[in-house]
């Protein structure tokens, strides 16, 4: 052998590869464990985490030492082998699609368990393995065909794990609209690739189904936007990019949790991968207006994608919400870099991207530490709404501290991660010199203060969820035996939590490390840590212009904490326990608690032309006086307006010409015969 | 022989063939369907016996023997057997407008000539000119297939539609290879059997053998 086929073997292509390898096998070797459960529990999450483990090291590999290794696996159709490689930008969303499934997979261990004596798990082993090995080979694929194949792969993978507890209609009818939205996206992703191939070597020869081809060709600009459309609407759809969203708030909260933590935190950034690839990559050179599309749907997915998150009382749904801001922000960091790109401005493009990259890592770390946050809720309560639920900090102190960190991290506040991304596309809107179109001069001073309204949203919508499911009382009727998470989901929880702060505090890092995608795509480094002591502060442009420290931030807080841990709790008796004062009104119960609705209700009020909504007071018994009822229903129904506005239109017309057509279908041999003689004798008198 | 009175011969076999044609079209009763159909294999089958001989393609007899056989023997017994023990022989099926349908097929005899005047031109064969009799055969078979609503009358449409594609064969090009004219043969044996057994279904699921009683089939809206 030579070394070069050694190096392909043991270079981050192949640990990438012997990754997927373990996870197919595991996949494979499931059904032959299913009669003892939960020794299959045990060994394939730990085999699944061992494979992710590997991804991790060949992720940052590959991205630290700038690696571009190709492989060509002799699989495939005849003639139409599998390419494969890893180059910095695959190597990154390696890394964080690993990151996340190392920890979720160690979670999984404790949270599976749950379901044992309820109901047999193999289908979820083997469709977990068979969802983390697609993932990892959508971001390996060098051609259009392998790339098609493995994002099918993850698509039908994680339509049967949305579908796990199928007795229940509302997981068959949430598994039935993600995989029609799967499947037009992939439609649109196909053609996409069908247009850039065609137009790489012609429509005649199959060669440019390879991405070196399409990276090669030139397409004339009418095109590549067509591709570049027809991309962006498929990669929109899986991302859940407003308004393709539709299927992510029903498909995520059904799912597992375990499930939900990954589709939520790296099975969308697969979407955002292939953005990045198609646009930075395939294409190479766009107008400034494609920069500017994805931008403005940014833009739209953030401001509202947090707004309904606000509106939810299902915490699983309020996460998936929450999921569609955050791909906002990431779009609005990626858009923004594209119109930089376009106008030559390489540096402050490379910061943008940077911002939207960083920004995709954290997300898949703490939403999926939120998502395993809320399973360990659902698996101790068998709860979802935050309505009944309250009090659990008592109950769940792991649970609630990990949770906590997950919030505030998500809510973009210093140390944790999110603040640090946030402030990075900050620092590139605010950076930038005047743009040299109207449109733009307008688009980014309203994009920097709606990303900042998100932000703020955010935030409230974030102590809604910590405050009605952790703090005050029990709001259900009787509260069930609650139970703290175990150790292997603990761990699962902690590792995400750990990796939060660690990508908050030392930021420099992580930037270094991935410094190299945008020179390889833009064409140029930020350095964001030159100077003395460089690795402390983060100055993406210059140290006189905005500089943040991520470890002084945080050594100031664990200061602060400490201080005050000190002062209240070495002097025994500085805090007591008292009832709460009632305001001489009388016993107060639980029921009189602040709740989720009631918190988000003046959000409501400002933002309500935006909702469908419904708001029903009704007063029994009737005729008496308003102001003395003796039973009081308050109903509320909040409804996205993009079915109403989008997909009913198209499902009545879909509906209108199936009707229309159905009534060819007569039903009567006769009918049919005289279709097709009728064809015969026109098709004769045409071709005589 | 004389190649004129070969053509002689041939034409005079082809106005049989789409006289039997326009009788199966009218027929209503069972059994007179099926000799009619018997008469129309008969007539082919010498049709292509003297085809054969003019030309000198000695497999045309083998087609012969095996139209003979098969299109006037084999299955005309079958047919029988199949309508003595659905118990349909003393049906009389309801026609709707014989009249009308006759003029239709008049109409379809001579849009196939019209179809066909370029290909007599230009073809040399003896047979050229019983090539539009030939497509207006097989016409007729599909008109009939339309206007009749008995399944027994179908599957006899059905044939006739396969005698006048034969029929074509062996006036455009002195037929075709023999092996797919076996091919042929084997998959109207069973495409016969096939609806023999369909029928058997028909007849029990809807207690008739008239086919618009599958639109109950049809899903309601």
């Amino acid at each position: 052998m030579d070394t070069e086929s050694i190096y392909m073997i043991t270079g981050p292509i192949g640990i990438v590869s012997s990754a997927i390898l373990l996870l197919f096998l595991s996949a494979l070797l499931a059904p032959l464990l299913k009669n003892s459960q939960r020794f299959l529990i045990n060994a394939s999450f730990m085999s699944a985490s061992a494979a992710s483990f590997l991804g991790i090291a060949g992720g940052i590999w590959a991205v630290g030492g700038g690696y571009t290794n190709t492989l060509v696996l002799p699989l495939g159709l005849p003639d139409l082998p599998f390419h494969l490689r890893i180059d910095p930008l695959a190597g990154f969303f390696i890394t964080v699609i690993c990151l996340l499934s190392f920890c979720v997979s160690l979670y999984s261990i404790g949270y599976i368990k749950g379901y044992l004596g309820r109901r047999p798990v193999t289908r979820l082993v083997i469709f977990y393995n068979l969802f983390l090995a697609g993932m990892l080979m959508v971001v390996l694929a060098d051609d259009a065909l392998f790339f098609l194949i493995s994002w099918e792969v993850m698509a039908a993978a994680s339509y049967f794990l949305v579908m796990f507890e199928d007795e229940r209609i509302e997981n068959r009818r949430a598994a039935f609209l993600y995989m029609i939205v799967a499947h037009i996206g992939a439609i649109a992703i196909l053609l996409s690739f069908g247009v850039m191939a065609g137009l790489a070597t012609g429509f005649e020869s199959f060669n440019g189904y390879t991405f070196d081809a399409m990276r090669e060709a030139q397409l004339p600009l009418s095109w590549a936007t067509a591709a570049f459309l027809l991309a962006f609407f498929g990669f929109a759809a899986k991302a859940g990019v407003i308004p393709l969203h539709v299927w992510l708030p029903e498909a995520h909260p059904v799912a597992p949790s375990n499930v939900s933590a990954l589709m939520s935190g790296v099975m969308l950034k697969t979407a955002i991968y292939g953005i990045v690839r198609v646009t930075f990559d395939l294409i190479g050179t766009y107008p400034w207006w494609w920069g500017a599309i994805v931008l403005i749907f940014g833009l739209i997915s953030a401001v509202m994608g947090v707004l309904y998150a606000l509106m939810q009382n299902d915490l699983k749904r309020l996460l998936a919400y929450s999921s569609v801001e955050n791909v906002g922000i990431i779009l609005i960091g990626i858009g923004a870099s594209m119109i930089f790109t376009s106008f030559q401005m390489p540096l402050l493009a490379a910061l943008a991207l940077i911002a939207g990259l960083y920004h995709a890592m954290n997300h898949a770390m703490f939403k999926g530490l939120l998502f395993m946050g809320a399973g360990s809720v659902l698996h101790a309560t068998n709860e979802r709404n935050m309505e009944q639920m309250g009090g659990l900090i008592h109950r769940m102190r792991w649970t609630a501290a990990l949770f906590l960190i997950g919030c505030v991290s998500i809510s973009a506040l210093p140390p944790f991660n999110g603040f640090v991304s946030e402030w990075l596309m900050f620092q590139a809107f605010l950076l930038s010199p005047a743009l040299p179109s109207p449109l733009l001069k307008l688009l980014v001073p309203l994009g920097a203060a709606l990303l900042a309204l998100t932000g703020a949203l955010a935030a409230a919508c974030f102590v809604k969820a910590f405050g009605v499911t952790f703090l005050g009382h029990w709001r259900g009727h009787h509260m069930p035996r609650v139970h703290e998470a175990d150790w292997p989901m603990r761990t699962g929880m902690i590792l995400a939590a750990l990796t939060c702060l660690v990508l908050g505090v030392l930021p420099t890092f992580f930037i270094d490390w991935m410094d190299i995608i945008p020179e390889q795509l833009v064409g140029t480094k930020i350095s964001a840590s030159s100077g003395v002591y460089g690795w402390l502060w983060l100055a993406p442009v210059a140290r006189e212009r905005a500089s943040y420290s991520g470890t002084i931030v945080f050594l100031g807080i664990l200061l602060v904490v400490v201080a005050v841990y000190i002062v209240l709790h070495v002097k025994p008796g500085t805090i007591h326990r008292a009832p709460i004062w009632d305001c001489g009104f009388g016993k107060l119960n639980q029921r009189m608690q602040y709740n989720a609705t009631a918190f988000s209700m003046p959000i409501r009020r400002i933002f309500g032309f935006l909702f469908n909504i419904r708001e029903k007071v009704k007063l029994t018994p009737k005729g008496l006086s308003p102001a003395f009822p003796k039973r009081l229903n308050y109903y509320l129904r909040i409804r996205d307006r993009s079915w109403g506005w989008l997909y009913k239109p198209v499902v009545e017309f879909s509906f209108w010409v199936s009707r229309r057509v159905g009534r060819l279908q007569q039903g009567r041999i006769q009918a049919y015969l005289i279709y097709s003689f009728i064809t015969i004798i026109v098709l004769l008198v045409f071709s005589r | 022989m004389d190649l004129n009175i070969a053509a002689q011969l041939n034409s005079f076999l082809a106005a049989f063939v789409l006289l039997t044609a326009f009788g199966m079209l009218v027929q209503r009763r069972m059994f007179g369907l099926v000799h009619l159909f018997m008469w129309q294999g008969l007539f082919l089958s010498i049709n292509t016996a003297i085809v054969g001989f003019v030309a000198g393609k000695h497999h045309l007899y083998i087609s012969s023997v095996l139209t003979l056989s098969l299109k006037v023997i084999l299955l005309p017994y079958i047919l029988h057997v199949l309508i003595r023990r659905l118990k349909v022989h003393k049906e009389v099926e309801v026609v709707e407008n014989i009249p009308m349908t006759m003029l239709m097929g008049i109409a379809l005899v001579i849009f196939s000539y019209y179809l066909m005047s370029p290909v007599s031109q230009l073809s040399t064969l003896v047979t050229r000119s019983t090539l539009a009799v030939a497509l207006a055969t097989v016409m007729i078979g599909l008109l009939m297939m339309i206007t009749r609503k008995h399944a027994v009358s179908q599957i006899i449409g059905f044939l006739a539609m396969e005698n006048g594609l034969f029929f074509a064969a062996t006036s455009a090009t002195y037929g075709m290879p023999l092996v797919v004219e076996l091919g042929v043969a084997l998959d109207i044996l069973i495409a016969a059997f096939i609806f023999g057994i369909f029928f058997f279904h028909i007849s029990t699921a809807f207690d008739s053998l008239d086919v618009d009683q599958m639109a109950r089939l049809k899903e309601e809206d």
